[in-house]
């Protein structure tokens, strides 16, 4: 054969395609778990490997929004404006034991998890977890990405 | 001046106002009367005793004693290179004791550390109010009675 090849895909296909491996991600880093986001981010581990590699210090600029450390309640509002911010489609790792689930400290002043303020695609445990963890989670958040069912521009909304 | 001069000089100046004494492992704690605390104070900080820096001002709260809360005051002296611990117990009804903004600037910020966290009042502090917790937040958190893991959300919460 030659000439100029084709390919076949499904619209909803191509574009979880393009979406999973152009993430921008906005860093919500709060606590120690930070070193690990740096570690991640940086080139040892590389985050841009997975086409998460673009940080956007602004969330409206942003589609991966990385809760990274523990959220008090003094936080909370601030978080809770950061997601309203970003523009949808968009997408939430929960990242460390502390967002996840408030981790060791159970006490009066650290939200419990942050899926109690804000919806969470995908939990990465660890106190702090191992950058192959958040590679893991990166990836699990891909995969599930390229399976939803795409939210468009002519999507009808209900 | 030696360690123990030092003791034995300010015990005989402010006899009523220390209560006791004690050494342990080197470190020494002086127990003192709350409403002699800022003349006390005032003479360590000047010379010959110099206590130029207060390391640290905290509270803390033994639920059962009657006397329920003990300020624990830490003094260092950069000239002398000595330490001196003093506390002053309160009761808990009335809990309230003599500001030291006056004398070390740093206590500001830690006395209202003291207030937001144990609801202990200083006297004379210019501007009492929390600096940990947020405006609306009621109770004092590591006082004993508050009940653990009660939360005082900001923001709607799920569950």
């Amino acid at each position: 054969m030659s000439g100029p090849g084709f390919l076949a895909t499904r619209f909803d296909t191509a574009l979880g395609w393009a979406r999973k491996f152009s993430l921008f991600h906005y860093p919500f880093v709060t606590a120690c778990c930070g070193m690990e986001y740096m570690s991640a981010a940086c080139a040892h581990f590389d985050i841009d490997r997975f086409g998460a590699g673009l940080t956007r210090f602004s969330p409206r600029q942003a589609d991966l929004l990385l809760v990274v450390g523990t959220v008090s309640h003094k936080l909370a509002p601030a978080l809770r404006t950061v997601y309203d911010q970003m523009v949808e489609p968009r997408w939430v790792i929960a990242f460390g034991a502390c967002a996840v689930s408030g981790g060791i400290y159970q006490n009066y002043a650290t939200v419990q998890g942050i899926d109690r303020i804000i919806p969470v695609d995908i939990y990465i445990p660890g106190c702090p977890p191992r950058p192959e963890m958040v590679l893991d989670g990166l990836l699990k958040l891909q995969e599930k990405i390229q399976k939803e069912p795409q939210d468009w521009r002519w999507t009808k909304k209900t | 001046m030696d360690k123990e001069d030092l003791i034995d000089e300010i015990r005989t100046r402010f006899g009523a106002d220390v209560e006791s004494y004690a050494e342990t492992f080197g470190d020494q704690t002086l127990a003192v009367r709350r409403e002699g605390l800022r003349a006390l104070m005032s003479a360590l900080r000047a010379a010959p005793y110099d206590y130029a820096v207060l390391l640290d001002l905290t509270c803390v709260d033994y639920a059962a004693v009657e006397s329920r809360f003990e300020m624990v005051y830490h003094l260092y002296s950069l000239s002398g290179n000595r330490r001196l611990r003093i506390k002053v117990s309160l009761p808990a009804e009335n809990p309230v004791v003599d500001s030291l903004t006056g004398l070390w600037k740093n206590a500001d910020w830690l006395e209202r550390e003291a207030f937001d966290m144990f609801g202990v009042g200083f006297i004379g502090h210019p501007d009492l109010r929390r600096i940990l917790m947020y405006e609306g937040f009621e109770g004092h958190p590591l006082r004993k009675s508050y009940p653990w893991r009660k939360e005082q959300p900001l923001v709607p919460m799920k569950d």
